[in-house]
C-alpha cells in the first residue's frame, strides 16, 4: 500500500498535537511522529504529486525521486533519535518549534517548485530559532535575535533571486540552474547562507552553541543539510562551489583549533564538513555528488552524535568550555565511549560511516585530476581528525583532571547515542544500504588495502601531532574574532565612527570658524587697521631706502601710535584713511 | 562498604609513557604496508613512501601554527562582546 501523504505535513501537524499529550505520552508521541514519517518516506513513489494551483502558480509539495528520499531518510531517522534523547524533556515549545523545523526541512526537500521551497525555508528559520530562545539566557536571547535576522538576510535574497529567476524564464519548476545571471546568483547566495559559507557563516557558530542541549542535536543537522540538498539540486558542477568548499574545509578547522567551548568546536567542524559536501556539489560529477549524498547522511549521524555526547555533558555538568571540563571518563565512560565513535567517524576512521562517505567526495576529485582540490581535501582530513577528533573528547574526557564528577547521563540519553554509535559503525561496515539509496548507481569499494592504510597512515600521524603539540594547544578563556564582528561590533564602530568622525568635524569646525574666524576679525578689529596701515608705508620707506634698525624703529612707532589710537580714528574713518594712503601712493 | 575505586588509568605517569611509546609503534605500524604496496600514483608525489604519513604530519603542523598565528589577531576575551 502506497501514500502520498506529504511527511512534511505529517510532522508540521503532528506538533500541533503536542500540548495534548502529559508526561511520558508526550515523550513518546513525539519519537512516534518521526518513526511514521520515516516509514511515510520509505514507501513514496518516485514522481510528483499533490500539486495545487496558487495564485497563478502550479506549486508541488512531493516531488520524489532518489534525492529527496535520501534526504527524507535521513531527516526522519534522526529526528528519531534526537527525540529519543531528548525523552527527559517535557517542554511544548521546544519540542513543537523542532517538529515545525523538522517537517518544514522536509518540506524543502520535497518542493517540486521555488515557491513552496521558499515557505519552507522560511518556516524552517523561525522554528528553529525558538531551539535557540527557549534556553531562556539573555546570551541565547541575543544570539536568537542576531540568527533570525541574518536568515531573514539570507531569505530576502533567495526570494529575490527566485523573483528575478521566474520573470526570466516563466518558470517556478526547481531543477539545476542552467546559466549564471542575477537571479541565480541571488538564489545561490540565499543557499550559501544556510550552508554556512564564509563570509555568511559566522551565524552558525554563534547561535547553535547558545541552544538548548537538544535544541543543539537538532539544529546541527537542518538548517545546513537542507542546504546542501538545494546545492546538489540546483547547482551542481558550479566550480565557485569547490572554491567555497575547500575554503570551508580549511576554515572549519582554523576556528575549531583556537575555539575553547566545545560546542562551538563542533559547530565551527559542522562548517568544515559541508566544506566537503560543498566541493563534492562543485566538482558536480556523478561520483562526487553520490559522495556529497553520503557524506551528508553519514554527518547527520555522527555529529548528531558528537552533539549529544557534548550536550550530555553540558546537561550533567552545565558546563561547556574545555578550560572547565577534563577528567570525565571516570565518571562518564558511556558518554565518552559514544562520542569517541563519533570522533572516529567524522575523522573517517576505516570502519565508520565517514570513511565509506567521505572518500566519495576526495576519489570524486582524483577522477577528475583535480591536485589541488585533492590535497585540500587530503589536508583537511587530516585537521578534522585534530580538531573534532582527538581535540574535542580530549579536552573534555581526559586532560587535566578539574574534579568534576557529575555522574552518567540518563537512559534515554544513552540509548539515543548507542543507536547513532551503531548506525556510524554499521555504514561504515556494511555500506551498501546507503549506497543503494543514493541518486546515482554506486560501483565503489572503499576497502581496498592500500585505502584502509593510507588513511590509517594519514590518520596516525595526525594524532602524533596533536601530542607532540599540546603545550601549544593548550586552552584559553577566549573566543574568537568571526565576520559576526561586522554585525555585533561593527555597529557599535560605526556608530564610533560618525561620533568621533562628525564630531570631530564639529570641532574642528568649532576651531576653525567659531575660535578661529571669529578671533581673526576680533584680532582683526583690535588692531588690523594698524597692521594694514603699516603695509603701505613700510613699502614706502623700503623704496625711499630705509634699512634695518631705522626701519624697524619707524615701524614700531607707526604701529604704537595706529594701535593706541594716537591716531584718532575708528574703523570707518581709519578704513578711508586707509584707502586714501593707498589711493596717495599708487597715484 | 567500601567505596569504589576511582579509575585512575589515566593519572599515571607510567602508563602515559606506555601510550607514548603504543602511539609511535602504532605509527610505525602504518608506515609497514608502503614497503611491500604499490600505492598507484594520480598526481606524481602520492606514491612515494609513507606520503600520506608525512602529508598528516606536515599539515597538521601547519595547521596548528597557522591558527596560532591568526589567533594573535582572533583571539578576544569572553566578555568582548559585551563591553
Amino acid at each position: 500500500m502506497t501514500s502520498n501523504f506529504s511527511p512534511a505535513a505529517l510532522l508540521i501537524l503532528g506538533a500541533l498535537l503536542v500540548p495534548f499529550f502529559r508526561g511520558k505520552a508526550k515523550s513518546y508521541y513525539v519519537i512516534l511522529l518521526p518513526a511514521a514519517a520515516f516509514f511515510l518516506v520509505f514507501q513514496l513513489e518516485p514522481g510528483t504529486s499533490l500539486q495545487t494551483h496558487f495564485f497563478g502558480f502550479d506549486l508541488t509539495f512531493l516531488r520524489v525521486d532518489k534525492l529527496s528520499k535520501a534526504f527524507g531518510y535521513i531527516f526522519t531517522l534522526n529526528a528519531f533519535a534526537a527525540f529519543i534523547y531528548a525523552f527527559y524533556l517535557k517542554d511544548n515549545t521546544q519540542h513543537m518549534a523542532a517538529l515545525f523545523y523538522i517537517g518544514s526541512s522536509l518540506g524543502v526537500v520535497f518542493a517540486g517548485d521555488l515557491v513552496s521551497l521558499y515557505f519552507f525555508w522560511e518556516v524552517m528559520a523561525v522554528a528553529s530559532t525558538f531551539l535557540i530562545l527557549a534556553r531562556k539566557t539573555d546570551k541565547a536571547q541575543a544570539a536568537g535575535m542576531r540568527y533570525i535576522m541574518f536568515h531573514v538576510f539570507g531569505g530576502l535574497c533567495l526570494l529575490a533571486g527566485i523573483a528575478l529567476y521566474i520573470s526570466e524564464t516563466g518558470s517556478i519548476t526547481f531543477n539545476a540552474m542552467a546559466d549564471g545571471n542575477w537571479g541565480t546568483y541571488l538564489i545561490l547566495i540565499g543557499f550559501l547562507v544556510n550552508a554556512a559559507a564564509p563570509p555568511f557563516s559566522a551565524w552558525l557558530p554563534d547561535a547553535y552553541p547558545e541552544a538548548t542541549v537538544t535544541g543543539g542535536v537538532i539544529l546541527s543537522a537542518y538548517t545546513t543539510k537542507t542546504a546542501v540538498y538545494t546545492l546538489v539540486r540546483g547547482f551542481p558542477g558550479w566550480e565557485i562551489l569547490i572554491w567555497i568548499g575547500c575554503i570551508m574545509t580549511i576554515y572549519g578547522i582554523i576556528y575549531a583549533l583556537l575555539e575553547n567551548d566545545a560546542r562551538r568546536i563542533l559547530a565551527y567542524s559542522i562548517i568544515n564538513q559541508v566544506g566537503f559536501m560543498l566541493t563534492g556539489v562543485g566538482i558536480g560529477t556523478m561520483m562526487s555528488l553520490n559522495g556529497t549524498v553520503a557524506h551528508a547522511f553519514c554527518h547527520i549521524i555522527y555529529k548528531a552524535l558528537l552533539w549529544m555526547s557534548a550536550g550530555s555533558v553540558l546537561y550533567m555538568t552545565g558546563k561547556s568550555k574545555c578550560t572547565d571540563l577534563g577528567g570525565l571518563h571516570k565518571t562518564m565512560p558511556w558518554t565518552l565511549i559514544f562520542g569517541a565513535v563519533g570522533a572516529a567517524a567524522i575523522s573517517a576512521f576505516p570502519a565508520t560511516s565517514g570513511f565509506t562517505s567521505k572518500s566519495l567526495i576526495i576519489d570524486g576529485a582524483i577522477h577528475e585530476h583535480m591536485a589541488w582540490v585533492w590535497l585540500v581535501l587530503e589536508i583537511a582530513s587530516a585537521g578534522v581528525f585534530l580538531h573534532a577528533g582527538i581535540k574535542f573528547p580530549y579536552f573534555v574526557f581526559f586532560a587535566k583532571d578539574k574534579g568534576l564528577r557529575p555522574g552518567e547521563t540518563n537512559k534515554s540519553m544513552r540509548l539515543a547515542m548507542a543507536f547513532m554509535s551503531f548506525l556510524c559503525i554499521f555504514l561504515g561496515v556494511f555500506p551498501r544500504p546507503l549506497y543503494n539509496i543514493l541518486p546515482f548507481s554506486v560501483f565503489y569499494n572503499a576497502y581496498s588495502f592500500v585505502h584502509v592504510f593510507s588513511q590509517l597512515q594519514l590518520l596516525m600521524f595526525s594524532a602524533l601531532v596533536f601530542f607532540l603539540f599540546l603545550p601549544l594547544l593548550k586552552r584559553t578563556e577566549t573566543i574568537s574574532i568571526d565576520t559576526d564582528w561586522f554585525y555585533r561590533k561593527g555597529g557599535r564602530l560605526a556608530y564610533q565612527i560618525m561620533d568621533v568622525g562628525l564630531n570631530g568635524i564639529n570641532r574642528y569646525s568649532d576651531r576653525i570658524f567659531v575660535k578661529g574666524f571669529a578671533g581673526f576679525l576680533a584680532r582683526f578689529a583690535k588692531d588690523g587697521i594698524a597692521r594694514l596701515a603699516l603695509l603701505p608705508f613700510v613699502t614706502y620707506w623700503y623704496l625711499k631706502g630705509t634699512r634695518f634698525k631705522r626701519l624697524e624703529i619707524k615701524k614700531a612707532s607707526l604701529y604704537y601710535n595706529l594701535a593706541r589710537g594716537v591716531i584718532p580714528a575708528g574703523i570707518g574713518a581709519g578704513m578711508a584713511a586707509l584707502f586714501l594712503v593707498i589711493i596717495f601712493l599708487l597715484s | 562498604m567500601t567505596e569504589k575505586k576511582e579509575f585512575d588509568f589515566f593519572d599515571r605517569p607510567k602508563n602515559i609513557r606506555k601510550l607514548w611509546i603504543l602511539l609511535y609503534v602504532l605509527c610505525a605500524l602504518t608506515l609497514i604496508p608502503d614497503f611491500f604496496t604499490h600505492r598507484e600514483m594520480h598526481f606524481g608525489v602520492d606514491g612515494i613512501f609513507g606520503f600520506y604519513g608525512l602529508l598528516g604530519f606536515i599539515s597538521c603542523v601547519a595547521l596548528i601554527l597557522f591558527s596560532k598565528l591568526v589567533g594573535i589577531v582572533l583571539k578576544v576575551k569572553e566578555n568582548y562582546y559585551d563591553k
